[in-house]
């Protein structure tokens, strides 16, 4: 990651224009060309460094559903847990986490029913509670990582 | 004066957009007119493309066009969510106050869950060592006094999936 490659990741942090040569117009404020911007945006995916690029969907707003879940799983169960709870589409991630509460995974699904169902079939294939804790309210998100 | 959209005629909008997010859930064409593209995959003009692209910026289903940089990738290899209980009357300021660091990536007021479970405000927070999430979230701590009864860090330790949000076809 070099001078430039930083430049563009702060600068496409923010806002990606909607017109017809898009990349220009960045590659115009970064004082890079339109071909380089689009070999470096291709070059940080493929490595890596990047994780996504393009529109961010807000799943609520688009009419889907999406939450946040938590079970307590016991230790010598955890591997097996895992297996049965990723094995649901509707899980985007997972992370396991050092508490107590020890598998944490965001549920999306395109209708409030969906996420339910998915609810009820991870704890009747589990036999553990799963704890849904949907947002109330969104303060903030997006970071922004200066590099 | 007709806008793109009253060009259109062949299906309806929410169709069109439900088309669109399928073909850019996986990111933007890196080519010189991306919206260009698409509208030629897509078999619509380019200005109705535009259109509907504005159109969910303006209405907040797209939240931005961008790029999402890997955090591990730049140094931010730890992530602790911070949860807090904080009195109810209060959650809605000290939920900002939060959501304005610039350490805290996501901001959310969740339900407790009692008995199990007593903290109703949750706050991602990234740093390049745990230590320094944990000085990130006295922070926090200090920030709120006694407006939170209790808090506590929990770092993942393994990520056990990550496929994003992804529409079925």
């Amino acid at each position: 990651m070099d001078a430039l490659d930083r430049r563009i990741i702060n600068e496409l942090q923010g806002g990606f224009p909607v017109c017809e040569y898009p990349y220009r117009e960045v590659a115009g404020r970064l004082g890079s060309t339109e071909s380089e911007l689009i070999t470096r945006i291709g070059c940080m995916l493929d490595d890596g460094l990047l994780t996504r690029f393009g529109p961010m969907y807000h799943a609520e707003n688009m009419g889907g559903a999406l939450s946040l879940c938590a079970i307590r799983v016991p230790h010598d169960r955890f591997e097996t847990v895992t297996e049965m709870v990723n094995a649901h589409p509707e899980v985007a991630h997972n992370y396991q986490r050092d508490h107590d509460m020890n598998m944490w995974f965001v549920l999306a699904t395109e209708t409030p029913a969906a996420l339910q169902a998915a609810i009820d079939s991870i704890e009747a294939q589990t036999g553990l509670s799963v704890f849904n804790l949907p947002k109330l309210e969104e303060f903030y998100v997006g970071l922004h990582f200066t590099v | 004066m007709t806008t793109a959209s009253q060009e259109f005629l062949h299906e309806s909008l929410p169709e069109l957009d439900r088309r669109i997010v399928l073909a850019t859930q996986t990111g933007l064409p890196l080519d010189a007119r991306p919206y260009h593209w698409l509208a030629s995959e897509l078999g619509v003009t380019p200005a109705l493309i535009m259109e509907r692209f504005n159109a969910m910026l303006a209405d907040g289903r797209i939240r931005r066009i961008g790029v999402v940089p890997n955090h591990y990738r730049l140094g931010y290899v730890a992530n602790g969510m911070s949860v807090w209980d904080v009195p109810d009357e209060v959650i809605h300021a000290v939920g900002r106050e939060v959501g304005e660091l610039d350490f805290v990536s996501h901001c959310y007021h969740r339900p407790r869950q009692l008995p199990d479970w007593p903290y109703n405000l949750f706050a991602m927070v990234h740093g390049h060592s745990r230590e320094e999430v944990a000085r990130q979230v006295e922070q926090i701590a200090a920030l709120l006094g006694d407006r939170q009864r209790r808090h506590d860090i929990l770092f993942s330790s393994r990520i056990l999936k990550k496929t994003g949000l992804r529409l079925g076809g």
